[in-house]
């Protein structure tokens, strides 16, 4: 999640660049978005028409490369020194992808930003030739075609058309970008996706003839989007400096208020659209080469391209496909985390009963899933028609009836070891043999919830998080009995269900609890020491997390990070000890559950957007006072007391085989806990930072607090060598 | 084998497109109008008639059982039941092969079926807000509760709500979908034109030879007597070509002069059990031999209907398309006509999306809607299904075959056939 909206932000960027820079297109952060090998480029001439296919050798998407620089150059000299061919038309001979972008592993090869900037001047002159194309250039876009690829198509067409059923193609002929939609064809005499690739190139071949013609006229001789964001007025105004400057100020105003900061590519882009605007494009162009370079050996650059990588890691089964599908799902409990795993499982196919307790609980799930869809529908990602259809896969019901046919059963009972072992028992009843009982439980270790089960082989813990159709990630927990087809249909759900899964061993908190819990008590000691909820919400996103730490207590829920803390208390000791419990048993005796009950540390109401803090929690702040430590209570002291005891408890989950890889500890701590994802996740971080600088911070805060901060072996051992990595 | 049904005669009348001169008129005008020219045709006596059941596709709400409505005007018994069915394209034949049906399984001896569609005059809604704020007002107790009604009102309320031709499940044109349907099978706007013109020719051709017997003349009170289906145009080659796409703009295909017209018509055909109709002394005209529906995505394959279904009722009858002397197959649009072809004709499509081994076959053009089709004498939807059995009879009759297919598409992905066979002379 929170990497797609970095990648999102970016993108809202370029599309301003091209809106504020007539004539000069900026083409920068856009090439870091996917991945290539080799290209390769041939042309066809159909009458006057020359056809350039793209098609690179043994990949599944087109990439831009050296060699498909080199070769497009190559082919477009020779169609402008034709004199048979009088337009012509680019287009993917791949499926679903025109350009899907530069490769990130090209980038990540680049030792320097020498390397980078010479990349990205290679690809400045392919797209030169293309915007100077003395004859008209159609590009014939079908699916994917992002940042670079983007490039490709919109200066090079006068007219350039786009397939996709989806609304982001709608949008983009809206926007400007593309001025023709063909939409995809069903069946006829050939696979589909072949001939509207095929048609694709007929449609585009009669207007790039029209073009040539001059029967048809390049509407676009305006800037791109201009015509459709500027009216003329801001246009003119836009030509005085002042107002120019103005402009810059406030948008880098609103980019560094997103992004605090800790992004740098955005401010850059601001800079080298304001040096192409100011400067002429040659300059412009030079500044965006240069600037590209040095972006691609930044920390963040590093940080991002892992977790790419380990996303794509963790999108894979590596259990291998289940012996039976899962087509039949039953979820037990119809409350927030069950609403949203149904609704997770319905909209890809899944047949899905949800059953509750009570008929209020169900109606509250139900329409649950049901606002959930129809947000889609509003934000037109869905017809009002597919939601029915969707929802039609959603059975809610009191009784197990229908379990006999269920694949997987899913319990969201609330957090309570008994009452999941009288579901357990229940389930187990009515199931059949092959079904898979799977437990969300955020706390709860398996092993103890499967000691009722007449089949521990078949039980696991699928850990989602809330909001399930938002957070991404899936914490998979196997026990030592759980089987390995279990595991391997219990990921071939979560896949489905479009989550990035981590897989991890059973125990206390798993790993994502077991992370955020001693971050939690030290929260609550911050806070005791008398910094107030504001402050620290600012110094924790400020560091890069999504969520301030005391609204992500009032957003997980008061009551339920007191249930953790016990748990995990009695469980791992004093080290998870630091800020006071009483804090949080307080708040729950008064009712401050947090957002749920409208008051925890700040307070919520309907409609009311900005949040004011309960003033009822001054006095148990102060009943709970202790004297703060001056020497460790700086901005970033505070910080890092929060982050390090975050990492080091990673780190020794990996040293205690909880976790079976650093990328999966990144992906959860990014995915499911807001990790700031610039940093990467805690093993990066350790990596990046350096293992003997935090474990220097570690040992200065151990003096000041004791054991909760002392480093795990695991994190002693990576500072004694400094060569040791978590990634090589 | 059931009892054997055949169909008497119909009497069919469809003057044409928006034609003004039906604008007054109200659906079960026309299909009242096809009644009592079927009564007067047959001459079957009314109180023998068992059953009536209508077609229909955009409802009038005041008559939603235009069956009835249309059936008490014509002056048929109050004692004999009337209703409506609707599967869009197709609801003409749903109501022929329903009463097949009440025949086949021995509650009925007579049934007259038919369609209506009345175009000129199609509901147009209020928003559903403003039917919100209506219905609310209706129920509010005080000046106070009916004021504060009254303040939601905005002038965005009062935007009509128009029916239109598009599938409810797609949200996508049926002119669109055909104009997709024809991409996929790569037909092209120069064969879309001239099948077009085939159409408009041959029905010009039947029209001036008298072949189009199943009209009757229809007076419009206080207007001219209708008496020809006006929407027979047959046009040049050059001509239709200068038209702009009518759905996809710019590169589209489907234009106004190769789509079917929106037209008002009725249709209505009588419908006996074999013995029943010897036994009063009727000379039967066809056999209803067999008949099937398919359906089908209605996204890509929305009007591939006749594709799937010809080869099944073939099958079902133990016929093959050597067999049939007349193929009377309903045009919606030439695209969609040619793409049937083309997907009757594949071996690949058969296989890939038919489950067959083979390809179905194409149907000889020299047998094929030789009296005009959809595109020429037009389509008004509930109605067509009966002109279709009807001239695949009547011809039958003329050229002297013996087996006469029907097939047709409808909204809804959806799609009929029907084996026809001549009556031994």
């Amino acid at each position: 999640m929170v990497a797609c909206r970095a990648i999102g932000i970016l993108g809202r960027f370029s599309a301003f660049r091209i809106l504020r820079s007539r004539g000069y297109i900026c083409r920068n952060f856009t090439e870091s978005s996917a991945l290539l090998t080799r290209t390769h480029i041939n042309y066809g001439v159909k009458g006057d028409v020359a056809i350039i296919r793209i098609n690179s050798p043994n990949s599944k998407v087109n990439t831009l490369s050296k060699e498909l620089h080199s070769e497009f150059v190559e082919v477009m000299n020779e169609i402008w020194a034709s004199d048979q061919i009088r337009s012509a038309v680019l287009i993917s001979s791949k499926p679903g992808c025109f350009i899907a972008g530069a490769d990130i592993n090209m980038l990540a090869a680049c030792k320097t930003p020498q390397e980078v900037t010479q990349i990205s001047q290679e690809a400045q002159r392919t797209l030169e030739k293309l915007e100077k194309s003395t004859k008209p250039v159609v590009a014939a876009i079908s699916g994917s075609c992002l940042g670079g690829g983007l490039e490709v198509g919109v200066p090079a067409a006068f007219d350039m058309m786009l397939t996709g059923r989806n609304i982001r193609a709608d949008r983009a002929k809206k926007m400007g970008l593309v001025d023709q939609l063909v939409e995809p064809l069903g069946p006829g005499l050939k696979p589909p996706e072949e001939r509207t690739i095929e048609y694709l190139e007929e449609v585009a071949i009669t207007f790039a003839k029209g073009l040539a013609d001059k029967k048809i006229s390049p509407k676009r001789d305006k800037g791109l989007v201009e015509t459709f964001y500027f009216t003329e007025l801001t246009a003119y105004a836009m030509t005085i400096p002042f107002v120019r400057q103005q402009v810059y100020k406030k948008v880098e105003e609103k980019v560094r208020k997103q992004t605090k900061g800790l992004y740098p590519a955005p401010l850059k882009i601001i800079d080298v659209v304001k040096t192409g605007i100011e400067q002429g494009s040659d300059a412009g162009y030079l500044s965006e080469s240069q600037k590209f370079g040095e972006l691609a050996m930044t920390k963040e650059s590093k940080a991002l391209m892992g977790l790419y990588h380990g996303q794509v890691l963790c999108k894979k089964n590596k259990f291998g496909a289940p012996q039976k599908d899962v087509k039949h799902l039953a979820i037990l409990g119809a409350g927030l985390m069950g609403a949203g795993i149904a609704q997770v499982s319905v909209d890809k196919g899944l047949k899905t009963i949800l059953k509750d307790a009570t008929l209020t609980g169900l109606g509250r799930g139900q329409q649950q899933v049901f606002k959930g869809l129809n947000d889609k529908v509003k934000k037109k990602a869905l017809t009002s028609f597919e939601r029915d259809s969707i929802f039609s896969n959603l059975t809610g019901q009191l009784d197990y009836q229908g379990f006999e046919k269920a694949d997987m059963v899913i319990e969201a009972v609330f957090e309570d070891l008994s009452l999941k072992h009288r579901v357990l028992k229940e389930v187990e009843a009515v199931i059949p043999d092959h079904c898979v009982f799977a437990s969300n439980t955020s706390a709860l270790p398996i092993s103890e919830i499967a000691a009722v089960s007449k089949r521990p082989e078949k039980v696991i813990g699928m850990h989602y998080f809330s909001p399930v159709d938002k957070m991404q990630l899936l914490e998979i927990i196997t026990t030592e009995k759980t089987s390995k087809d279990t595991s391997a249909s219990a990921v071939a759900v979560g896949l489905k269900q479009g989550k990035v899964i981590i897989v991890v061993k059973d125990g206390p908190g798993f790993y994502t609890t077991r992370c955020l819990a001693p971050m939690m008590s030290e929260v609550i000691r911050i806070l005791q020491e008398g910094v107030d909820p504001k402050k620290l919400d600012s110094l924790t996103t400020s560091f890069g997390f999504p969520v301030g730490a005391a609204t992500l207590v009032d957003e997980v829920g008061v009551d339920v990070a007191k249930h953790v803390a016990e748990d995990l208390g009695k469980a791992f000791g004093e080290r998870f000890g630091g800020g006071n419990p009483e804090l949080l048993t307080q708040m729950v005796s008064k009712g401050f559950l947090g957002r749920k009950s409208g008051k925890g540390f700040y307070i919520y109401q309907e409609g009311v957007k900005s949040k004011n803090l309960n003033s009822d929690m001054d006095n148990i702040l102060a009943s709970l006072k202790i004297p703060p430590k001056s020497e460790v209570s700086s901005d970033e002291d505070i910080q890092f007391r929060l982050v390090t005891r975050f990492v080091n408890e990673a780190v020794m989950c990996l040293q205690e085989g909880i976790l079976a890889t650093p990328a999966e500890g990144d992906i959860g701590a990014v995915f499911g806990l807001g990790f700031p994802p610039c940093l990467g996740g805690p093993f990066r971080f350790v990596d990046l930072y350096g293992a003997q600088k935090l474990v220097d911070r570690l040992k200065k805060y151990e003096a000041a607090y004791g054991k909760q901060f002392t480093p795990c072996q695991l994190l002693a051992d990576h500072a004694n060598s400094p060569n040791k990595k978590f990634y090589q | 084998m059931g009892p054997q049904i055949f169909r008497k005669t119909s009497e069919l009348f469809l003057p044409a497109a928006s034609c003004p001169r039906y604008k007054d008129l109200m659906p079960h005008d026309l299909a009242r109008a096809a009644l009592t020219g079927l009564l007067h045709r047959t001459s079957v006596p009314k109180e023998v008639t068992d059953y009536i059941i209508f077609g229909t596709v955009i409802q009038e709400v005041k008559t939603s059982n235009v069956a009835r409505e249309a059936a008490l005007g014509a002056g048929f018994s109050d004692k004999t039941p009337a209703h409506t069915v609707t599967m869009a394209c197709i609801s003409a034949n749903q109501a022929m092969t329903t009463g097949v049906g009440l025949i086949a399984s021995g509650q009925c001896d007579v049934v007259v079926a038919g369609g209506v569609e009345l175009m000129s005059d199609v509901p147009i809604r209020h928003s559903r807000k403003m039917r919100k704020l209506m219905l609310d007002l209706n129920k509010a107790k005080s000046v106070g509760q009916r004021l504060s009604l009254i303040s939601k009102f905005r002038l965005n309320f009062l935007a009509p709500e128009l029916p239109a031709v598009a599938e409810f499940s797609t949200s996508e044109t049926m002119g669109h979908s055909a104009d997709r349907l024809a991409a996929a099978f790569a037909v092209s706007r120069l064969e879309q034109d001239e099948y077009a013109l085939r159409s408009h020719s041959l029905a010009k051709k039947a029209q001036d030879e008298g072949l189009l017997s199943d009209v009757v003349p229809f007076k419009v009170p206080g207007k001219d007597t209708v008496t020809k289906d006006n929407g027979i145009r047959p046009s040049s080659l050059e001509q239709m070509a200068k038209l702009k796409p009518a759905f996809i703009r710019p590169y589209g295909t489907v234009t106004a002069a190769n789509s079917s017209f929106l037209t008002d018509g009725a249709s209505a055909m009588l419908i006996m059990a074999e013995e029943k109709a010897l036994a009063m002394g009727y000379k039967p005209k066809a056999y209803l031999r067999d008949f099937i529906y398919v359906s089908q995505d209605p996204k890509d394959q929305l009007l591939l209907g006749p594709t799937y279904a010809t080869p099944k009722v073939l099958e079902k009858a133990g016929l093959t398309m050597n067999d049939i002397d007349a193929f009377e197959f309903h045009e919606a649009f030439s695209g969609q006509i040619l793409a049937n072809f083309k997907a009757m004709d594949s071996d690949w499509f058969a296989q890939n999306y038919m489950g067959r081994k083979t390809k179905v076959g194409l149907p000889p053009l020299e047998k094929f809607n030789n009296w005009g089709g959809s595109l020429s004498l037009g389509h008004p939807f509930g109605a067509t299904g009966c002109r279709l059995v009807m001239a695949a009879a009547n011809r039958l009759r003329k050229e002297g075959g013996q087996y006469g297919l029907v097939a047709a598409c409808a909204a809804g992905g959806q799609g009929h056939a029907m084996i026809v066979e001549a009556y031994p002379k």
